[in-house]
């Protein structure tokens, strides 16, 4: 019983948890960049909760059903629509064969969540269902989805139904404007004071260049780093470093231009220096970014860090009794 | 070499810091933390990556605080030391065609961003590593075996590093400015390090040449994916042979008939023996290869 799909939007993929421990060998975690809302999605319709879903990026795909369904949308701020008429958003609906799901435009948010009972039943790569795009691995085939794709769909379990809504008081939302938690720290002394001043006292903006990759970001004043004789092996910019490791969420400034915050589909390493990392609890909130949605990047310590992860644990918490009744 | 600079990654990672300059002593001590660390199987730690000088691990804090986590990093190190290190590992040959027309042709639609406008990404190589001529730079090339000393930035792509002393070892600045384009399966050289680049796409190192070899594939065809879709690791040595068109189509053709083998040999590299005799020991790295 497949989706068939009509128009495949900007960049749609399957995904779910992501695949870890392949890091070393340059295979990224991947998985949804919002995983809060890869949980809000499948928790609708009773799947487990990283159970394989889409994700859509800005514009949202068009998909036929070609059996019945029943379908939870999470994420961004995006109307879906059966056969033209609007259904609800963080809800559970059901879909007849051959029902039209299509989507307003993303008011806030930039990538929305499509699960559906019994999961995207593609195969598993590596012990996971999520595309990794640059290694054609996992996924529909490797790649993102192009319009003719036919989607398996798995057995959906017992509970799934229509009219399963998420509590409005732990819906997240997608400010346009917002402030993403760091903590220094890997090469950030290589900065110069001013630089290591002016990163975070600057607004900066998500440039057209922020995919599943990194969010690039830009309009800050430029970073400079320290002048010093480049070790051996290091490049000849100061803000090249000997090839390293890159952690996920950690930000790098090429050239000392544009920092680039890395996220899911990470390149795993290279040579330009890292100033900092995102906190874990800040990634979804990055992968919600738009195009000139707006960042302040703001220093906190390691206790902090651990405090809002702790937070994040919780909602996720009762996220789960909540949509587990 | 004094000790290691450790900066968490904001509550997820630890990034460990051997030297800021590249060496063969660097490369080995985060090779030996690594594997100790692997051989620990500590909960929590979902990744552990081995890079040229330098490591990173991820955690989650939720199952081991991260200031253990360090405390533990801290003590490997301890158990580690200077101590004179053994690396037990593979040795297997690639065959490169050096100088070929792919990458050539690629490099002459992307001059404007080389140093070098008029001369090939060869010649340029050639020229600035003081060889006298393109076939001189590539007998030493291939002449002396490498290390892969990471493996990443995309998959199953390697970086490595000659097993030759620090004034031999090739050095070339990377593009201006990134191609847009890189054929697979070209060999890149960019610092000091050389690279294979598993996947077409975006890249800045000078290209020196093409192999025939499959080194990452997600459908696992050829034999030597049978255990995992990509082929190297950190730690693998690698010795490249430079071949004929004639050998390199002939490749191909066992490469799409599904024939087409790479065979990895068990070595045991010492440091301590590199160091008393560095071009010997590399004659040896190279016995070990036709010995069967």
């Amino acid at each position: 019983m497949p989706i068939e799909v009509i128009k495949p939007g900007l960049a749609t993929t399957v995904q779910d948890a992501g695949r870890p421990g392949y890091y070393s060998i340059g295979i990224p975690l991947s998985g949804a960049l919002d995983q809060y809302a890869l949980r809000v999605a499948n928790l609708l319709v009773a799947n487990e909760e990283t159970a394989a879903v889409l994700e859509a990026t800005l514009l949202a795909p068009e998909l036929v059903f070609r059996a019945p369904a029943i379908v939870a949308i999470a994420g961004a701020e995006a109307t879906p629509k059966v056969n033209g008429e609007a259904r609800p958003r963080n809800e559970s609906f059901a879909v007849k064969a051959d029902d039209h799901l299509t989507f307003d435009f993303m008011k806030s948010g930039a990538r929305s969540y499509i699960a559906v009972a019994g999961g995207i039943d593609v195969p598993a790569a590596l012990g996971s269902r999520s595309l990794y795009g640059l290694g054609a691995l996992g996924g529909f085939s490797g790649r993102k989805l192009a319009a003719g794709d036919m989607l398996p769909v798995g057995k959906p379990g017992l509970g799934a139904r229509a009219g399963r809504a998420l509590p409005s008081d732990i819906a997240p939302i997608y400010p346009r404007s917002l402030e993403l938690r760091v903590v220094t720290g890997l090469y950030f002394h290589r900065l110069t004071e001013e630089a290591a001043r002016t990163f975070f006292e600057d607004t900066w903006t998500v440039a057209p260049e922020a995919d599943r990759i990194g969010y690039r970001y830009r309009k800050g004043r430029p970073l400079s780093f320290r002048e010093r004789k480049q070790p051996f092996g290091a490049g000849s910019d100061p803000s090249n470093i000997v090839d390293a490791g890159y952690p996920y969420g950690s930000i790098q400034v090429p050239g000392g231009l544009e920092p680039i915050v890395l996220h899911r589909d990470a390149v795993s390493g290279g040579g330009y220096a890292m100033i900092g990392t995102v906190i874990s609890a800040d990634m979804d909130r990055v992968a919600q970014m738009q195009p000139n949605n707006l960042a302040r990047f703001v220093e906190v310590d390691m206790a902090t860090a651990l405090k809002a992860r702790a937070e994040y644990k919780a909602r996720e918490a009762r996220l789960r009794s909540a949509l587990s009744a | 070499m004094s000790g290691i600079r450790y900066s968490f990654g904001a509550d997820e990672h630890i990034f460990a810091e051997i030297g800021e300059e590249m060496s063969l002593e660097a490369f080995f001590k985060g090779m030996a933390i690594c594997k100790e660390l692997e051989k620990r199987r500590i909960p929590g730690v979902s990744e552990i990556c081995p890079s040229n000088a330098s490591y990173l691990i991820r955690f989650d804090p939720d199952v081991i605080h991260p200031d253990k986590m360090l405390r533990t990093l801290q003590e490997i190190e301890a158990q580690v030391g200077d101590a004179e290190i053994e690396l037990q590992t593979r040795i297997v040959e690639m065959p490169v065609l050096y100088n070929d027309p792919w990458t050539r042709e690629t490099g002459a639609r992307f001059r404007e961003r080389h140093q070098d406008p008029n001369s090939t990404d060869m010649e340029y190589a050639a020229r600035i590593n003081g060889y006298k001529s393109v076939d001189e730079f590539i007998d030493a090339h291939s002449g002396a075996p490498w290390f892969v000393s990471m493996v990443g930035f995309v998959a199953g792509l390697p970086w490595l590093y000659q097993i030759v002393e620090r004034s031999k070892q090739i050095e070339v600045p990377k593009y201006l400015r990134p191609r847009t384009d890189t054929p697979k399966l070209t060999i890149g050289h960019g610092g000091c390090f050389m690279a294979i680049y598993s996947v077409r796409g975006a890249g800045g190192y000078q290209m020196l040449g093409i192999t025939p070899a499959p080194i990452y594939d997600p459908q696992q065809k050829l034999p030597y994916f049978k255990d995992f879709l990509a082929v190297f690791r950190p730690g693998d040595i690698v010795k490249f042979r430079s071949v004929s068109r004639e050998e390199y189509d002939r490749d191909l053709e066992k490469v799409a008939a599904g024939t087409f083998n790479l065979v990895f040999r068990p070595v045991t590299f010492s440091l301590k023996s590199f160091h008393a005799d560095p071009g010997g020991y590399s004659r040896h790295l190279a016995e070990v290869l036709n010995a069967h």
